[in-house]
């Protein structure tokens, strides 16, 4: 019972907090916006830890339902939680780094006046995300996927005064949607197939199952996780939306809501077993996602767009890893990544902040020596996503990657080349802005405590993390993995099966060639800081990667102009040449028919009364002729 | 008198007070389209008023049901009220256009 | 007993006509309370004796005497109203002939009743009436008394002497405003 109750506080928290803040947003100052919407997270994330402590892991997990929502005759869908050990493990991060990052926001946001309605906004996507992993079925859990895609549209948009923002703000909220179509249709098919949206039910019930609505439905569920984990070919929206104030690109744009369909994917894992062929489209969709952005993040001049890139190539790892069916390595991965690439986000924030507004990392420089703390935890943030070994992106990184070898040698060099391409932009973007001389002409300051104590427990996390999931290899025994097993619906595990000694040379191939990769990028960015230059002095490949592969003009030709093309058409012929005369005719023939009866309203009162005699006759004579 | 008046309900068909009625009615509003004086429209429509409460009377008492009698009643009340109202508009618009001449009301043309 | 009906019916009617015929008002009223009561005495042949009382007392006596005192106050008994033309008088009186025409052809056959409640020369007693008003009508006559107020307080407003309000003095019509009525 008490547990129940813990359950239901941890989505209740943040909403009552984003609740308090909304209606009081003009009374509250900054700081107590920021404090209450804090403490509201942690309060969610301390009955987390809670749960956790409670939560018997052999039992596989329970469902909490909290009351009925819909019930029409045989459909029966409560507003339910599922504890389990996914869920657990989403909520401690959600509301693990959420806490952390409501902190720094109350740092970073104190001069804004619109501050509590971004505490507000962000406690309501704190809500929305927890409603989401904590769903019992798809229905509670596509009600936080539109919560989260809603908040992230505010929250991209927060600055709504710059029009760019608020069209990055549109392009997030269209893309996302076009995701959330395939979630409904994916919803239908399960729900036309098995007659209930419940997990555990569904799962239970379909093992076994084999035709090719699986297939379907598990493509359309596919087609929803590309649209909010920011992959091929929706992905252009995530770069975008750094136009958000920087906590909410760190919380949103990279730690939680991204994951949202690496985690939906997990969950309906039983289903993704069943239909072989979604998981090959995912493990390529995931590879050429993961390539691809880095390639891009290589010549990004903007602090936040490298990072976002990074994003985008990291979560196609996490796709990758749910191709090969390894879903706990995907999880492992989608934890420490939450851990260091919060902390990036956070970093930068944090560099911006003491530039005061600078994104441009040619403007950058020398700042080591200025912001110390801000340098170390950018630097461990840097080396963690590399994989440099022992820290948490080497162990969760490498386990995907030893994944793909046992899969196909080709794939792991695929892999290798996106690994190695990522350690290359981080380490440009660490040097350009941490060494050499500054190059800009602000007056760099650290920033208040708010913002650093956040970086530096992030830090420590980003080392640590690979704990949580430490191989055999190093003598840990995977404990991530057997706990994510136990959770109800079962999430199946390819067990690795390669030799220790593939698997030291794996590693040592790796970690050789990203010292490499770090030896050049000292060589060209920290000694000699070598910038990029104008895009039109390029050659055309170079070019070409710089200007995003040109996503956006391949979209824009594709659907925008074809589009432009035919309302343009359809205006001009379809509304102006049949519509307008229609609607005109029909207008001035009711003018003109007016025109002749208006005649017959004389004015004249004993007119009417006559005319109300002669109608009264006539009612009688026709009612007594039908009789 | 009493046994007197008893009789007279029996010996007076219905009839004979329906076709009573619906002369006084025509003759009320033949006389609303006839005249332009609107005190004398006005009577007219009291006459109709009556018209129609004779009926209800004569149907009430061949029926034995003293409710329709109740409704001449309500009739009655609404007739007062009406009056008062109609001839006060009069009153209104003989000052305003000082005639009582219903043509003068022309300003309803659409 | 049947005489007595015509008497009161021819009463009825003729004075009926010369209400619509009269050529001075004061004539017409006169007719009219003529007509009122020889209504009345139709009540009394009913032995509906509440409603002929509350018929004299209401029409004749108040009613009627409204029509005359405003007749009076407005100075209206002057037999110059101008006749209706032609056209309307001949379709006044087919419509008035037509009606009449129309409703008797409705009863041709006569009217025949066929009572659910035995024969019962009580019900126009001022018991019987009275009984049924104050159990089953209570709350219409109740709600009687709201259209009463609201009468008075029309009559109030409309009678009231205005504050004359010199007439704003009404500008010519610009040239597009005359346009735009007449389109």
């Amino acid at each position: 019972m008490t547990n129940d109750l813990l359950a239901a506080l941890v989505p209740a928290l943040p909403l009552v907090g984003a609740i308090i803040l909304a209606s009081l947003r003009r009374k509250l100052s900054a700081n107590v916006a920021g404090g209450l919407a804090t403490a509201m997270i942690a309060g969610a994330f301390v009955c987390s830890i809670l749960l956790f402590q409670g939560f018997d892991a052999a039992t596989g997990g329970r469902t909490v339902k909290l009351l009925d929502w819909i019930s029409i005759g045989s459909m029966e869908i409560p507003l339910a939680l599922r504890i389990d050990a996914l869920s657990l493990t989403m909520m401690l991060i959600v509301t693990g780094i959420g806490s952390l990052i409501h902190l720094y926001s109350i740092g970073y946001m104190h001069d804004d006046e619109r501050a509590p309605t971004f505490f507000a906004q962000l406690n309501l996507f704190s809500f929305a995300m927890l409603m989401l992993v904590m769903g019992s079925n798809f229905l509670i859990t596509f009600i936080g996927w539109e919560g989260v895609g809603l908040c992230s549209y505010l929250l991209i948009g927060f600055w709504y005064k710059t029009p760019e923002y608020n069209y990055a703000a549109r392009k997030a909220f269209v893309m996302n949607r076009i995701g959330d179509v395939g979630m409904v249709l994916a919803m239908v098919l399960l729900f036309q197939r098995f007659g209930t949206l419940e997990y555990a039910t569904i799962m239970n019930v379909a093992s076994g199952v084999n035709d090719p609505l699986m297939i379907a439905a598990t493509l359309f569920l596919f087609i929803g996780a590309t649209g909010k984990s920011a992959q091929l070919p929706l992905f252009t929206w995530l770069p975008d939306a750094m136009a958000g104030p920087t906590p909410v690109s760190a919380l949103i744009h990279a730690a939680t809501m991204v994951t949202a369909g690496i985690f939906l994917i997990v969950r309906s894992s039983v289903l993704f077993e069943l239909a072989p062929f979604t998981q090959d489209i995912i493990l390529w969709i995931g590879t050429a996602t993961a390539l691809l952005a880095a390639s891009i993040g290589l010549f990004q001049n903007d602090i936040k767009k490298v990072l976002a890139y990074s994003t985008v190539s990291q979560l196609g790892y996490m796709f990758v890893a749910l191709g090969l069916g390894s879903y706990s390595a995907a999880m492992f991965h989608v934890t420490t990544h939450a851990f260091f690439k919060a902390l990036l986000f956070l970093g930068a924030g944090s560099v911006i902040h003491a530039l005061g507004g600078e994104q441009d990392i040619r403007k950058m420089g020398g700042l080591k020596g200025h912001i110390k703390i801000t340098f170390i935890t950018f630097f461990i943030g840097t080396i963690a996503i590399s994989g440099l070994p022992l820290m948490s992106g080497f162990f969760s990184k490498d386990l995907i990657m030893a994944f793909a070898f046992q899969r196909s040698p080709v794939l792991f060099a695929l892999l290798l080349i996106g690994a190695l391409m990522t350690t290359f932009y981080m380490f440009r973007l660490l040097f350009l802005v941490f060494y050499g001389k500054y190059r800009g002409n602000a007056h760099p300051h650290e920033s208040p405590l708010t913002m650093t104590i956040p970086l530096m427990v992030l830090a420590v996390l980003s080392v640590v993390g690979g704990l949580l999931n430490l191989p055999h290899l190093f003598g840990g025994h995977e404990a991530m993995k057997h706990f994510l097993a136990t959770a109800a619906d079962g999430i199946r595990f390819e067990h690795l099966e390669l030799s220790h000694a593939t698997e030291w040379i794996l590693m040592g191939i790796t970690t050789m060639l990203v010292c490499v990769m770090i030896y050049i990028a000292y060589g060209r960015f920290a000694q000699k800081a070598t910038l990029e230059g104008n895009e039109a002095d390029m050659p055309f490949f170079k070019r070409l990667i710089a200007q995003r592969w040109r996503f956006d003009e391949l979209y824009r030709a594709l659907f925008e102009k074809p589009y432009g093309w035919l309302s343009t058409n359809l205006f001009s012929i379809a509304e102006q040449k049949v519509m307008v005369p229609i609607m005109n005719g029909v207008g001035e023939a009711a003018i003109s028919l007016g025109n002749v009866v208006r005649k017959v309203q004389t004015g004249n009162a004993s007119f009417h009364l006559l005319a109300m005699l002669v109608g009264l006759i006539a009612f009688l004579i026709i009612t007594l002729m039908s009789n | 008198m009493e046994e007197g008046i008893i009789t007279a309900i029996r010996v007076v068909p219905l009839d004979h007070y329906v076709l009573l009625s619906f002369l006084l009615f025509s003759i009320g509003a033949a006389g609303v389209v006839f005249r332009r004086n609107t005190i004398i429209i006005l009577m007219c429509i009291e006459m109709m008023f009556n018209s129609v409460n004779l009926l209800l009377a004569a149907f009430s008492a061949h029926h034995s049901d003293p409710r329709a009698q109740v409704f001449v009643f309500f009739i009655m009340l609404v007739a007062a009220a009406e009056v008062t109202v109609g001839l006060s508009i009069l009153v209104m618009m003989k000052r305003n256009v000082d005639s009582v001449d219903v043509n003068q009301l022309n300003r309803l043309k659409g | 007993m049947l005489a007595l009906f015509y008497l009161f019916a021819a009463i009825s009617v003729i004075s009926a006509l010369i209400v619509v015929s009269a050529r001075k008002p004061v004539n017409s009223v006169i007719a009219l309370v003529v007509c009122f009561l020889s209504i009345a005495g139709h009540y009394v042949l009913l032995n509906a004796q509440f409603l002929a009382m509350v018929h004299v007392i209401v029409y004749t006596g108040a009613i009627m005497v409204l029509f005359l005192f405003v007749i009076m106050l407005l100075n209206l008994n002057k037999a110059t109203e101008p006749m209706k033309s032609l056209g309307m008088r001949v379709a006044a009186i087919t419509g008035g002939a037509l009606l009449f025409i129309t409703l008797a052809a409705a009863i041709r056959q006569g009217v025949h009743i066929e009572s659910a409640n035995p024969f019962d020369a009580g019900v126009g007693l001022v018991r019987t009436v009275g009984h049924v008003l104050f159990t089953e009508f209570l709350l219409p006559f109740e709600v009687s008394s709201v259209l009463f107020l609201s009468a008075i307080v029309g009559v109030v407003m409309l009678a009231k002497k205005e504050k004359h309000q010199p007439e704003a003095p009404v500008e010519p019509l610009t040239e597009a405003e005359r346009a735009r009525r007449t389109a």
